[in-house]
């Protein structure tokens, strides 16, 4: 969910890409509301074959947005949030395939979010932005693959709340998805989940300038937004991870400070990272998100309480993927939808990959999974190639 | 990235024996399966709709890379999550002899499958029993590569032993199959005479008693 973790530009890069938009008029809500007008950022990649079917449907993480391979510009530091994943020849080779990604609805990248202009009103939308299911988020992006003319998804694949959506995807339109990937994901968060969120929405909302929602104004709740996400990246990250990556070590000195400062370093990466968060995100769309995923409970949803029967609608082949040391979403939630995806006979895949880098490993360069995706994907499509 | 090419011929002399075992188009799933070398062939050569079974993360992304479906996991357990003969064939190749609770694993086997596959090394080959005899050590060849202390086999299997094992647990032994091969198992042969002395593995197809 820490999209933006640094790291080297592995083989050839995706290329310059453009932030695209796209507008629907109106988008009914599961709570049956209407919302509109509805705008989704995103961007693509490679090209879309004449069946119009080489589709890969990335879904970002809670806090990530629809950047994800590629430099917006030549001056760019950074690159989008999987580049070592999407790109010519790699894990999702864009030579090969046509690559989407858009940012969730509710988010603050560019699609519309409790940030965005109730036209009703004339002002930000606040808190009087409708509550959100993962569902809505889904349908959202299902509106811009009818956009583009998208036949067949070779495959949904994404991490963490992300994974989140690519089941999603598969229950609710599963004629057009042919195999989905979920990484590092759950069908529904645990009370451990619930619990980080519910402390990292109370930060913010402790923020006097949170001010219910309706802060655009004035002064932001940056320092609220800036725990919640300290919060986050603790649970991005493992024991293990930080151990490594920290220790104790000090930050800048030799001793402490006995006034409060950030002593250890571990302190400074925290604080760094929240203040480096409220510059590009929005408090309430993280609200927002954070409860969307919360509510999120597939089996409930889509199977009367029974993953196995939610599962037994869908057609998709797929890839679970978990991590060893991630501790918010564990390999055991991986493990309860395999087994439910094999009980309900589909074609299923499954591997804990060794990682110390706990719920982020997906954002990480490795090896094992850029080559295990590429093979999987190779496999599906060479399946529905034309003969 | 490269993608693997195993050809058949490729194929270890006791997996293309496996192979020939199992008639096209069916459902295979191959407990312990590697990186899945068997259960690509049966996918690309006789179009069988294959799974596999493997504990090795490792071992799991590289059969997974081959366009395969394994699931990671201990083959008691996943094997309980599949309905009763889900599978035309269930394998179970050169593991027998690593299993804590081999009868335990049988009975899934022919629970969720028509048939069963088994293979394993023969321990009483007359080389392991020269070993025994004459240099009075425990026996270690190509087929069983360790030492005492670190070999991965906690169970000494010959192919007699098999045949009153199939009595005992109460299941049928439908066909048998006795190999000698060569160092590398790439190729080898059939023995149908003194096999529990001149072979180096046993693989037995089997089912539910008639």
């Amino acid at each position: 969910m820490s999209e933006y973790i640094e790291h080297d530009v592995q083989g050839v890069s995706a290329g310059i890409v453009e932030k695209q938009y796209f507008e629907a008029e109106e988008l009914v809500l599961d709570n049956g509301q209407a919302l509109g007008p509805v705008i989704i950022a995103y961007e693509t990649h490679g090209r879309l074959n004449a069946d119009r079917d080489n589709v890969i449907w990335i879904c970002h993480a809670l806090t990530g947005d629809s950047h994800v391979a590629g430099y917006y510009s030549e001056e760019d530091e950074k690159p989008g949030w999987w580049d070592f994943m999407v790109g010519p020849g790699k894990g999702i080779d864009t030579d090969r395939y046509f690559v989407v990604c858009s940012n969730v609805l509710g988010s603050c990248q560019g699609s519309t979010g409790p940030g965005s202009i109730n036209p009703e009103t004339g002002n930000p939308y606040g808190l009087n932005f409708p509550v959100l299911t993962l569902g809505d988020m889904v349908k959202a992006q299902k509106a811009l693959l009818d956009h583009l003319g998208i036949r067949k998804i070779t495959a949904v694949v994404g991490g963490s709340v992300g994974g989140m959506q690519v089941l999603e995807w598969c229950l609710r339109y599963p004629e057009f998805v042919r195999a989905a990937i979920p990484i590092a994901a759950t069908t529904r968060h645990s009370a451990l989940a619930i619990a980080f969120n519910e402390v990292a929405r109370q930060a913010i909302m402790a923020d006097p300038n949170w001010n219910h929602g309706d802060y655009y104004f004035g002064n932001k709740p940056d320092l609220g937004l800036a725990v919640a996400r300290m919060i986050g990246h603790i649970t991005y990250l493992s024991d293990e991870s930080m151990r490594l990556k920290f220790g104790r070590r000090l930050q800048d000195k030799f001793d402490f400070s006995y006034n409060f400062e950030a002593d250890f370093q571990v302190e400074s990466y925290l604080r760094y990272q929240g203040k480096k968060f409220v510059e590009r995100f929005d408090a309430n769309s993280f609200l927002y998100i954070t409860k969307a995923a919360d509510y999120y409970d597939l089996g409930q949803e889509h199977g009367r309480g029974s993953v196995v029967d939610a599962f037994a609608k869908t057609r998709a082949r797929y890839l679970v993927i978990s991590f060893t040391s991630d501790w918010l979403y564990p390999t055991y939630q991986s493990r309860e939808m395999v087994k439910a995806m094999k009980k309900s006979g589909l074609e299923v895949s499954f591997c804990e990959i060794e990682a110390s880098w706990g719920h982020d490993a997906f954002l990480l360069p490795s090896t094992t999974l850029s080559n295990m995706i590429n093979g999987f994907l190779y496999n599906v499509s060479s399946q529905y190639a034309p003969q | 990235m490269s993608l693997p090419n195993t050809h058949r011929n490729d194929l270890r002399y006791d997996l293309r024996l496996i192979s020939s075992l199992i008639s096209s188009s069916s459902r295979v799933l191959g407990l312990g399966c590697g990186e899945g070398e068997l259960l690509h062939s049966l996918k690309t050569q006789k179009d069988s709709l294959c799974t596999g079974i493997e504990l090795d993360a490792d071992l799991v992304s590289k059969g997974v890379a081959k366009g395969l479906n394994i699931v990671q996991g201990d083959l008691n357990e996943e094997m309980e999550d599949y309905g009763d003969k889900t599978f035309d064939y269930v394998v179970l190749s050169q593991t027998l002899q690593q299993i804590f609770d081999p009868a335990r694993v049988i009975r899934s086997m022919l629970r969720i499958g028509h048939k069963g596959i088994v293979s394993f090394p023969n321990f009483s080959h007359f080389e392991n029993r020269c070993q025994l005899f004459f240099k009075g050590k425990a026996p270690v060849s190509s087929q069983l590569p360790y030492q005492w202390h670190n070999t991965p086999n906690i169970r000494v299997i010959t192919i007699r032993d098999f045949r009153e094992y199939a009595r005992e647990v109460g299941f049928t032994i439908l066909e048998e199959i006795a190999i000698n091969t060569d160092n590398n198992d790439k190729s080898g042969r059939r023995i149908r005479f003194l096999s529990n002395l001149r072979a180096t593995y046993g693989i037995f197809l089997i089912g539910e008693p008639a």
